[in-house]
C-alpha cells in the first residue's frame, strides 16, 4: 500500500487515539503530581437551622474556600508534590513497618494493598477457568451434531450479550438475603446462608460471576480457531493411535496457542480493571479492587471534596500494573512473531 | 434512563392523582429541578409541575451532580433540593443565590423556623426535618411485655427478648451500607456519647472515648442484626420491615410512610415510632437533625429565579401537605402530625436535642474517611483503637489534600 494511502486510512483513528487516550493519560500523568486546592479562609458565621418548632442559630468559626470577586469562582491553587499522592495511595511507611514487624496481615489493611491483592487474585483466578470453559465450550460445540450447534452457540454466548453491571446486579439479587437461590440453599442445607456476609463467600460468586459472563468471548475465538485445525495432521495423529486427551494435548493446543495468548492479553486487562462486581455486589466493606480505589477517590462528597490527585496516582499505578502483568504475554507473543517472519 | 423513568412515573402519578388542587397560576419560564428522589420531594415536584413548563429530575445520586451542575453559567437547574449536608458545597461556591427578596415577594404562607439564614441572608427554604429514630413492631414488643426502648441498653436487652422469643430472623436492622450509610451510623452514635468532631484547629477529635464508646455500641448492634448488614442501606431496612423480618430499626423518618403502604407492607399499623435511643443517660438522643428544602440557582436570570421561587412555593404549599401528609415531617402550614411522624418530633423536640449535622466541608472529608476505615473494624480485621488511629489518618491526608489543614 501506498503510503499516502496508509496513511489516510489510519489517520482518524489516530487522531481519535491521541484525542481521547494519549491527551487525557498525559493529564492523569500530570495532576498525579500536583494538588490543586481552594484558598481557605476561616470566618465567623451564624447558621440558622429548623427545629421541628423553632430555630436554633449558632455562631461559629467556619473554613470556607476564597470565592474571587470578579469570575465568581473559588480560587484554586495549584502545587507540585512531586510523589506525594503515590506516597498517599501506597502509604510505604505502613508497608515497611507492617513488614518489618512481621505482621502481614496489616498491610492488606492498607486500602491500595486490599484492593491489589484482590485484584492480582481475581486476575489470576479467573484467567486459567475463561480459558479452561472456553476451550471445553468449543469442543463440545464442535462435536455437537449439526442440527443442535446453531441453538447451543446462541445460548452459550447469552451470558457475554448482558451488561456487566446488570449481570453483576442480578447475582446480587439472586444471593443477598432471602434471594431464591440462597432460599432454596437453605432449604436444601437446613442452615441459614449468608453469601454477603463475609469476604471468600462474595469473592467465590465474583469468580464465578465473572467465568460465567467472559468464557463466552473465548468459546468463540476458539471455536472459530478449531474450523482451521489441519485435518491431515489430526487424521494421522488417530492413525498413529493417540487418544482423544494427546490430540487435544498435542495437535489441537498447539494450534491454537496464539489464540489462547491473545484471549490471556486481552482478559488481563479487562480483569485487572475489574469494577462492576464491587458495585453489583456492594462488597466495599469486605473486598475492593484498584480501579474502584480511584473511582471512589474521584466520587465527591457531601461538602463536594473530591481527591483528583490521590485518584490520579491511584489510575497511573493501575496502569503500570496492567503493563507488568502483559509484559510476559507480549514477549512471547513478540518472540513468535519474530520467529514467524523468516 | 433511570431518571427518565421516574419523570414518567411522576408525570402518570400526576395524571390519576385528583387529591392535588391545580395549580393557582399558569407557569410560563420553562424551570428545572434537581432533588433526591425520596417520597416527599415527590410530592413537592409533582405539585410544582401542576403549573406547567417545569421539569423535575428524581435522583438519589443528586448529591454527585448538583455542585458541578449548579457552577454552569447558565446553570443547568434552577431549582435545587438540598439537605443540610448537601447544601455545604453550594454555599461555598457561591452558586446559589440569597433569597430575602423574593420570600419578601412570595413567601407569606413561610413560617420564620422554614428560613435558613446563613449570615442573616436566607439562603434556603426548609420544607421538612428529618431525623433518624426508632420504629419498632409495637405488637411483638406488647406481646412479649417490653417497654419501649429508650436507651441503646435497653434496645439491646429488648432485642435478646426478641431473638429468644424468635420471632422475627434479626431483632435489629441497621442502615450500615460501607461507606455513606455506615459513616452516618457513626455519626449518631458519637454526639450521643458527648463526642465532638473537630478541635479548634481543625483536626479531628474522633479518636476519644466517646469514639470507642460509639464504636463499642455499633459492633453491640451486629450481635442482633442480620449478618449481611454491610450491604445494607435505608431501602434495605425498610423493605426488611415491611416483610416482618426485622423488629426495631434506628431508621430514617422520611422511611416511617412506607411502613402503613399496603401495597407492599406486611405490617400495615403494626410498626411505631419512638425518639431515637441515647446513647448515655440523660444524653441526647443519638442522632442528627438534617433539614430538607429548595435553593435556587445563582447563574440564572432575575426572572427565572422569580419564577423559579413563585413555583416552588406553590409546590411547598398546604395544599401539596394536606395531600401527602404522611410523607414527611413538614414544616409548611397546614401538616397535622399523625401518629407516624411522633418519634420524629419526639426526638427534634428532645432535651438536650440531638445536634444538626454538621454543613462544613470537614464534615464531608470525616464522612468518608469514616465510611472506608469502619468496615475493617465491623468485620473484625482491625481493633478499635487502630480503627480511630486509621479515620484520624485517613481524615488528616485527605484534609490537607483539600486544604482545610496545614
Amino acid at each position: 500500500m501506498k503510503f499516502k494511502t496508509f496513511f489516510w486510512f489510519v489517520a482518524p483513528s489516530v487522531f481519535m487515539m491521541l484525542l481521547f487516550i494519549a491527551a487525557p493519560l498525559i493529564s492523569v500523568f500530570i495532576q498525579s503530581f500536583q494538588i490543586t486546592q481552594p484558598v481557605m479562609q476561616q470566618i465567623e458565621v451564624e447558621t440558622c437551622t429548623p427545629g421541628f418548632l423553632t430555630q436554633t442559630c449558632v455562631t461559629e468559626t467556619k473554613t470556607v474556600p476564597v470565592i474571587n470577586e470578579e469570575t465568581g469562582r473559588t480560587e484554586t491553587t495549584t502545587a507540585w508534590v512531586g510523589f506525594q499522592s503515590y506516597q498517599n495511595v501506597l502509604q510505604m511507611d505502613k508497608f515497611w513497618s507492617a513488614i518489618g514487624s512481621g505482621n502481614w496481615g496489616e498491610i492488606l489493611q492498607i486500602d491500595f494493598w486490599k484492593a491489589l491483592r484482590f485484584t492480582l487474585m481475581f486476575t489470576l483466578v479467573t484467567l486459567p477457568l475463561v480459558i479452561g470453559v472456553g476451550l471445553m465450550i468449543a469442543l463440545a460445540v464442535n462435536n455437537a451434531a449439526k442440527s443442535l450447534r446453531g441453538p447451543v452457540i446462541f445460548v452459550s454466548l447469552l451470558p457475554f450479550i448482558i451488561t456487566p453491571v446488570i449481570g453483576s446486579l442480578s447475582i446480587y439479587w439472586l444471593f443477598v438475603g432471602d434471594g431464591i437461590l440462597t432460599a432454596t440453599l437453605e432449604r436444601w442445607t437446613g442452615q441459614d446462608i449468608a453469601m454477603f456476609a463475609q469476604a471468600w463467600t462474595i469473592e467465590l460468586l465474583m469468580y464465578f460471576y465473572r467465568v460465567w459472563h467472559v468464557a463466552p468471548f473465548a468459546f468463540v475465538i476458539f471455536y472459530a480457531g478449531l474450523q482451521t485445525v489441519n485435518m491431515d495432521t489430526l487424521e494421522s495423529a488417530i492413525i498413529d493411535g493417540a487418544s482423544r486427551f494427546e490430540r487435544l494435548r498435542y495437535v489441537i493446543v498447539p494450534h491454537l496457542m496464539p489464540l489462547i495468548i491473545f484471549i490471556a492479553l486481552i482478559h488481563l486487562m479487562d480483569c485487572y480493571r475489574v469494577f462492576d462486581e464491587i458495585i453489583g455486589f456492594r462488597s466495599q466493606a469486605h473486598v475492593i479492587s484498584l480501579q474502584w480505589l480511584t473511582f471512589d477517590f474521584l466520587t465527591p462528597d457531601d461538602a463536594g471534596n473530591r481527591a483528583i490527585s490521590r485518584a490520579a496516582a491511584s489510575a497511573m499505578l493501575t496502569m503500570v500494573g496492567i503493563v507488568i502483568l502483559l509484559i510476559l504475554p507480549l514477549r512471547r507473543t513478540w518472540r513468535d512473531h519474530k520467529g514467524g517472519a523468516h | 434512563m433511570y431518571l427518565k423513568k421516574l419523570a414518567l412515573a411522576g408525570a402518570v402519578s400526576l395524571l390519576g392523582s385528583t387529591a392535588f388542587a391545580a395549580c393557582s397560576y399558569q407557569n410560563e419560564v420553562p424551570l428545572k429541578s434537581l432533588t433526591a428522589g425520596f417520597e416527599a420531594w415527590k410530592a413537592v415536584t409533582d405539585a410544582m409541575a401542576e403549573c406547567g413548563n417545569f421539569q423535575a429530575e428524581l435522583d438519589q445520586e443528586f448529591r454527585t451532580k448538583q455542585p458541578a451542575a449548579f457552577e454552569a453559567n447558565p446553570s443547568l437547574y434552577h431549582i435545587g433540593g438540598v439537605s443540610n449536608g448537601t447544601i455545604t458545597p453550594l454555599l461555598n461556591a457561591g452558586t446559589i443565590r440569597p433569597l430575602d427578596d423574593l420570600v419578601e415577594k412570595y413567601g407569606q404562607n413561610l413560617s420564620p423556623n422554614q428560613l435558613i439564614r446563613v449570615d442573616g441572608q436566607i439562603m434556603a427554604v426548609a420544607m421538612m426535618v428529618n431525623t433518624q429514630h426508632l420504629m419498632y413492631r409495637s405488637d411483638i414488643l406488647a406481646d412479649l411485655g417490653i417497654e419501649t426502648p429508650s436507651t441503646w441498653d435497653e434496645v439491646f436487652a429488648a432485642a435478646e427478648k426478641i431473638e429468644e422469643a424468635g420471632v422475627v430472623d434479626h431483632a435489629i436492622g441497621a442502615t450500615m451500607k460501607s461507606g455513606w450509610n455506615l459513616a452516618q451510623e457513626f455519626v449518631n452514635m458519637y454526639p450521643g456519647f458527648g463526642g465532638a468532631f473537630f478541635n479548634a484547629d481543625n483536626t479531628t477529635a474522633v479518636n476519644s472515648e466517646a469514639g470507642m464508646k460509639a464504636l463499642d455500641t455499633m459492633k453491640r448492634t451486629l450481635e442482633f442484626t442480620d449478618p449481611e448488614v454491610l450491604v445494607s442501606d435505608s431501602t434495605y431496612v425498610q423493605q426488611q420491615f415491611q416483610q416482618g423480618k426485622i423488629a426495631m430499626a434506628n431508621l430514617w423518618s422520611s422511611r416511617a410512610g412506607a411502613m402503613n403502604d399496603e401495597n407492599e407492607s406486611t405490617v400495615v399499623g403494626k410498626v411505631s415510632m419512638a425518639a431515637a435511643p441515647m446513647a448515655m443517660d440523660g444524653g441526647a438522643p443519638a442522632t442528627t437533625l438534617w433539614w430538607d428544602g429548595i435553593v435556587i440557582a445563582a447563574n440564572i436570570t432575575d426572572e427565572e429565579a422569580d419564577a423559579a421561587f413563585r413555583l416552588a412555593m406553590e409546590g411547598m404549599d398546604a395544599d401539596m401537605v394536606q395531600s401527602a401528609n404522611e410523607a414527611a415531617i413538614w414544616l409548611v402550614q397546614g401538616y397535622e402530625p399523625g401518629p407516624l411522624a411522633e418519634g420524629a418530633i419526639a426526638t427534634a423536640t428532645a432535651n438536650p436535642a440531638p445536634p444538626a449535622y454538621p454543613s462544613t466541608t470537614q464534615m464531608g472529608l470525616l464522612h468518608t474517611a469514616l465510611g472506608n476505615e469502619l468496615p475493617a473494624f465491623l468485620t473484625g480485621e482491625r481493633g478499635a483503637e487502630a480503627t480511630l488511629v486509621a479515620i484520624e489518618e485517613a481524615y488528616t491526608t485527605s484534609a490537607k489534600e483539600a486544604g482545610v489543614l496545614e
